[in-house]
């Protein structure tokens, strides 16, 4: 056997090696930060809602039916992508969107709302963000699908697809319908 | 010096003085610390802590909004006199081991921990198989195999 191309043969080895191991990282979205808080209660809260800062909305208000979290701030340009689906879904969706608007002024996000839409049920606002820390939250746009018992069914790090919608999210709601919850 | 000249220096100061309050603004928090050695004990936690925007940095680095939050919330709980165990568990209930550089030992991460160990342990175990298989090559050669084949 010839053995002057074996350094050849190793360096190739190493290049499909590294190319699978970053396409790997990429399909399997290593940067995601894994939630410990699914198929756990969610985190209890009690904030104010952005509408009427004077009127707070708890955890335990929102038990009864499923609902979808959905952490948003008029500084994240990344809520734009999916602004426009969960406008288009607000009503098709059958469980309310509750708006959780992170670490932002009142007003900027009023105004956001009204240049682009508000597609949610009841908007929370957690200014400082320490409610959000106990949601685990890194970044915006983030959702927390929460079944009527309040406990996190599902997670989504980043904008809401229609893919994301169609096959991570409404089976799960039809499954949780399915439960009688 | 001429007016225009003047000017300028007037408006360089300006510039000058504006740097140096924005940086003031923007300068990693300043956090009470009573002692050297609160400063140090929280330094050491939050250099095992990785912050969650920019993953490569630890949350003593790291300018990222979510990362001066999280500060604050482990210095808070310090001075609540929680031990670093417990601000860790706050930690990881949230945002999961990922949070720790030095993962913890147990089943999912006994490859993490060991893989390193067993490859080098196979390098040896093959080291050792070819160096002995060498020392008894001559007597190989000399039974008609080529030197060429034999690697």
């Amino acid at each position: 056997m010839n053995t002057r191309f074996l350094p050849l043969a190793g360096f190739a080895l190493l290049v499909v090696l590294l190319a699978a191991g970053i396409s790997w990282m990429r399909s399997n979205r290593m940067n995601e930060v894994p939630s410990p808080l699914i198929d756990k209660p969610a985190p209890a809260f009690d904030l104010p809602l952005l509408m009427e800062p004077d009127k707070r909305l708890t955890g335990k208000d929102l038990l009864g039916q499923p609902y979808l979290l959905n952490v948003f701030a008029s500084w994240c340009f990344a809520c734009l992508d999916e602004h426009p689906l969960l406008m288009q879904e607000a009503r098709r969706l059958g469980i309310p969107i509750v708006g959780f608007n992170y670490k932002d002024e009142a007003d900027d996000a009023k105004r956001w709302l009204a240049r682009f839409g508000n597609p949610y049920s009841v908007i929370v606002a957690d200014r400082d963000g320490r409610v959000a820390i106990d949601f685990g939250v890194y970044g915006a746009p983030e959702s927390f699908l929460v079944d009527a018992t309040g406990v996190i069914r599902y997670k989504r790090i980043g904008a809401i697809t229609p893919e994301i919608l169609a096959f991570e999210i409404r089976p799960r709601l039809e499954a949780m319908k399915g439960n009688g919850q | 010096m001429t007016a225009c000249a003047w000017k300028r220096h007037v408006c360089m100061l300006a510039f000058g003085l504006t740097l140096l309050l924005s940086n003031a603004a923007f300068a990693i928090d300043a956090l009470p610390f009573e002692n050297r050695a609160e400063e140090q004990r929280f330094q050491n936690l939050a250099r095992q802590l990785r912050c969650l925007v920019c993953q490569n940095e630890s949350l003593a680095d790291s300018s990222a909004d979510l990362a001066r939050d999280l500060r604050q919330e482990v210095f808070d709980q310090m001075r609540q006199g929680k031990s670093d165990d417990e601000i860790k568990q706050y930690l990881t209930a949230r945002y999961s081991d990922f949070v720790l550089y030095n993962p913890p030992l147990r089943g999912g991460t006994f490859l993490l921990w060991f893989g390193p160990l067993i490859v080098f342990l196979g390098g040896l175990a093959a080291v050792v198989l070819i160096v002995r298989r060498r020392a008894s090559a001559p007597a190989q050669v000399q039974a008609g195999t080529t030197p060429e084949d034999d690697w």
